[in-house]
């Protein structure tokens, strides 16, 4: 593959806080140099793109991905998933593993290893699950399991409600040095709750979720998390007082980090009325108060990742009453341009949303991805910041069209997208 | 022809509940529901404002009141009327309820009354097809004929709504015929309190009560009307109450609490009743029980929104 250099490109690399204009070369698949100023050290024969004053920045990396590969590949394949991650911007995703069969068992890891090698265009991080059949009772082989190549163990939408059960996972886990993703739900709290507990609940005759299901769970597992050690990350807060149990948690020095999903961040339980299914989520979405302190988790750096929680539903599942509908919604293509209307709203600055979807995750999981260094990856997106556009269900590349942003005006479009230094898109409107 | 000749005309395709509808709306409902009374108190009783109407009745959940009376009050006025009940398990293991509300518009109905177990089934049905919908109850949402009904007797009782207080109590959390009277009540300028034990009260229930009482002698202090709800017992115990004598000891109507109340306080109920569960029989079977002008009220009241919402466009 030829050596490729981008000019007059805007870096931004939330790992080295830059955001300053310049070139950045890629040799080989990998990040070769970068700078301001002149280029330097460019291999005669180096495509050159002009990026015209456009971001370039690491390619994201979305913690929270479900597809329907193996067993529901009309909801989603991870070719599927990967064509809509690509066009997101996304360059790597972490994939969850309630699939069918479930991901528990080390040669289903490989697996989906090689059928991400074989079909998808961006990298896939597979996760295994953190007890067998996701049932909640008995551990799997988390050794065998890591040397497989899972990133992290987790129970994906399903969360673990015994106490005992979780204390000898994350003990076990810290042995391999694995970390555990943790989607915390108390069921006996939950009960048939779906959507936020309050007047909007109330008023429309829905069973409400109250947010002591998330806090309690929560508490209990950064507790087991500092006891034991272990890497934990929980999946996705959706309350304030999540943010600080979190925040109290990393003050004592627990290795815990936290994540929020794209739609507790940019939306909340107004969206919901009346009875709109597309936007039913676990977590729910909650009340506009608790939606500012996500925001404010993010800047203060409580919670560490912000993730597309892409869970593609046909409409089979999903165009039914309220109650009765499933839960989750796409969002590998929309992530970066809702995102982006954080920073648009000035609620929070560029580098702090792309250090939520690229350094932070890289991080949490080991990558040598998420940041724009000399050696690292050449896993990066070049968009403009500002460009405006409508989302449609009818364009997304995603098999399934359960999005929670249908004809929602963003700004922030992806022009190109490359994995280990190879285009996987390019936006139609980029020359 | 309509037999409400004379009102206003009612501007809505459907009738999903209380929510939609504005004063004018409601009193318009009353008033013409109010000269379908006689209609059902004559030897012939009936009406051609709806012959050659097809009515279908589809209720996914068991109900033979409710259904009864829309029967009746359709075949009154003229309509053919179908009954199809659906057992929502075989429903939601096969046909979705869009493909339910597909096949039926095929048969090219004029009106669709339905009952779901599922808050919102009913506008998300009336959204696929191309008559017009009644809703007969949903979910924990709105059941808006009962409220109707509701307010007509207490109008036929005290011969007005505004100013009155009104005291529901009970299940509140899962019904859908306090919603509905609260919306409605709270539109007329009628006090409204709820009455129930703190774990049958659903947050942010203040926003659609005037008043939330958990003690029940409080709360009925200078009602005007006393509304008990039907407590679904074998659900709640054990988790929203320990036992049935400990509610009926705090939140069962008898004579004691009801003292609480005006003296010529009345006393409704939506049926069916759990006689020594919410209400002492002697009350729900004395003389200031008009639990049964409430069943002929809602003849009436179904009457009135069929005629409404069919009856209007061939004048």
């Amino acid at each position: 593959m030829a050596p490729v250099l981008f000019t007059r490109v805007r870096l931004v690399d939330p790992a080295t806080a830059l955001d300053a204009p310049g070139w950045l070369l890629v040799v080989d698949g990998r990040i070769a140099g970068l700078g301001q100023g002149a280029p330097q050290g460019v291999p005669e024969g180096a495509e050159i793109i002009d990026g015209r004053g456009r971001v370039l920045a690491p390619g994201l990396i979305d913690m929270r991905v479900f597809t329907g590969e193996p067993g529901h590949e009309y909801r989603e394949t991870l070719a599927s998933a990967a064509e809509a991650a690509a066009a997101g911007g996304v360059t790597s995703f972490v994939l969850m593993p309630d699939t069918s069969p479930v991901i528990d068992d080390g040669a289903l890891v490989d697996f989906l290893k090689r059928r991400a090698r074989d079909t998808a265009k961006v990298n896939v991080l597979p996760t295994a699950a953190l007890t067998r059949g996701l049932r909640g009772e008995e551990i799997t082989e988390y050794g065998l399991l890591k040397e497989a190549g899972a990133v992290a163990l987790t129970d994906g939408r399903r969360s673990v409600q015994v106490a005992g059960l979780l204390k000898a996972a994350f003990t076990y886990a810290n042995n391999f040095d694995m970390p555990i993703i943790h989607h915390v739900r108390d069921s006996s709290l939950a009960g048939d709750g779906v959507m936020n507990e309050g007047a909007l609940a109330t008023i429309s005759g829905l069973k409400g979720l109250p947010p002591t299901a998330e806090t309690v769970p929560l508490a209990r597992d950064l507790q087991l998390a500092a006891a034991t050690g272990v890497r934990y990350h929980a999946a996705q807060l959706s309350t304030d007082q999540s943010v600080r149990l979190v925040r109290a948690a990393k003050d004592g020095q627990a290795r815990v980090s936290a994540g929020v999903s794209i739609n507790n961040l940019t939306l909340n339980e107004n969206d919901v009325a009346p009875y709109r299914s597309f936007f039913k989520l676990d977590p729910p979405l909650r009340s506009e108060d608790d939606r500012q302190a996500m925001i404010e988790g993010l800047r203060s750096g409580a919670i560490d990742v912000i993730h597309s929680a892409h869970d593609p539903m046909d409409s089979e599942v999903k165009r039914q009453p309220f109650a009765e509908a499933a839960d989750g919604a796409v969002g590998l293509e929309t992530l970066l341009a809702a995102a982006l209307r954080l920073v648009h709203g000035q609620d929070l600055t560029l580098i702090t949303v792309l250090r939520a979807l690229t350094q932070r995750p890289a991080e949490i999981l080991g990558l040598e991805a998420g940041r724009l260094a000399v050696g690292a990856p050449a896993d990066v997106i070049l968009f403009d910041l500002d460009y405006p556009f409508v989302v449609s269900e009818t364009t997304l590349r995603s098999r399934s069209r359960n999005t929670a942003f249908e004809g929602a005006r963003l700004a922030g479009l992806v022009l190109l997208t490359m994995v280990a230094g190879k285009p996987v898109f390019r936006h139609s409107a980029f020359i | 022809m309509s037999a409400a000749r004379g009102f206003p005309p009612f501007r809505h395709r459907h009738l999903l509940g209380i929510s939609q509808l504005d004063q004018y709306d409601i009193l318009n409902l009353l008033d013409r529901a109010e000269a379908m009374i006689p209609v059902s108190r004559q030897e012939r009783k009936s009406l051609p404002t709806l012959n050659g109407k097809t009515q279908i009745n589809l209720f996914f959940e068991p109900s033979t009141r409710t259904q009864a009376s829309f029967e009746i009050a359709g075949k009154r006025l003229g309509a053919q009327v179908t009954n199809m009940s659906v057992r929502t398990s075989s429903v939601s293991k096969g046909e979705t309820l869009i493909d339910t509300a597909a096949t039926l518009n095929a048969m090219r109905p004029d009106v669709i009354i339905v009952r779901h177990s599922a808050s919102g089934a009913v506008e998300l049905l009336s959204r696929k097809v191309g008559c017009a919908v009644i809703n007969a109850g949903d979910g924990a949402h709105e059941h808006p004929t009962q409220a109707l009904l509701d307010a007509l007797t207490i109008r036929q009782h005290k011969g007005r709504l505004a100013g009155l207080t009104v005291a529901i109590c009970g299940d509140i959390a899962n019904s859908r015929v306090a919603r509905s009277n609260l919306l409605l009540l709270g539109a007329l300028q009628v006090r409204t309190r709820v009455i129930a034990p703190a774990t049958l009260l659903p947050k942010g229930i203040e926003t659609l009560a005037s008043e939330v009482f958990t003690d029940m002698r409080e709360g009925l202090k200078g009602a005007d009307v006393v509304m008990m709800l039907r407590l679904q017992h074998e659900r709640a115990q054990g988790r929203m109450i320990p036992s049935v004598r400990e509610y009926y000891h705090f939140y069962g109507l008898d004579a004691e609490k009801l003292g609480y109340a005006k003296p010529d306080a009345i006393v409704m109920h939506p049926g069916p009743m759990n006689r020594g569960v919410e209400i002492d029989p002697a009350i729900a079977d004395g003389a200031r029980s008009v639990i049964t002008d409430q069943v002929e009220m809602g003849v009436a009241v179904r009457m009135a929104v069929l005629d409404a919402l069919l009856a209007e466009e061939t004048h």
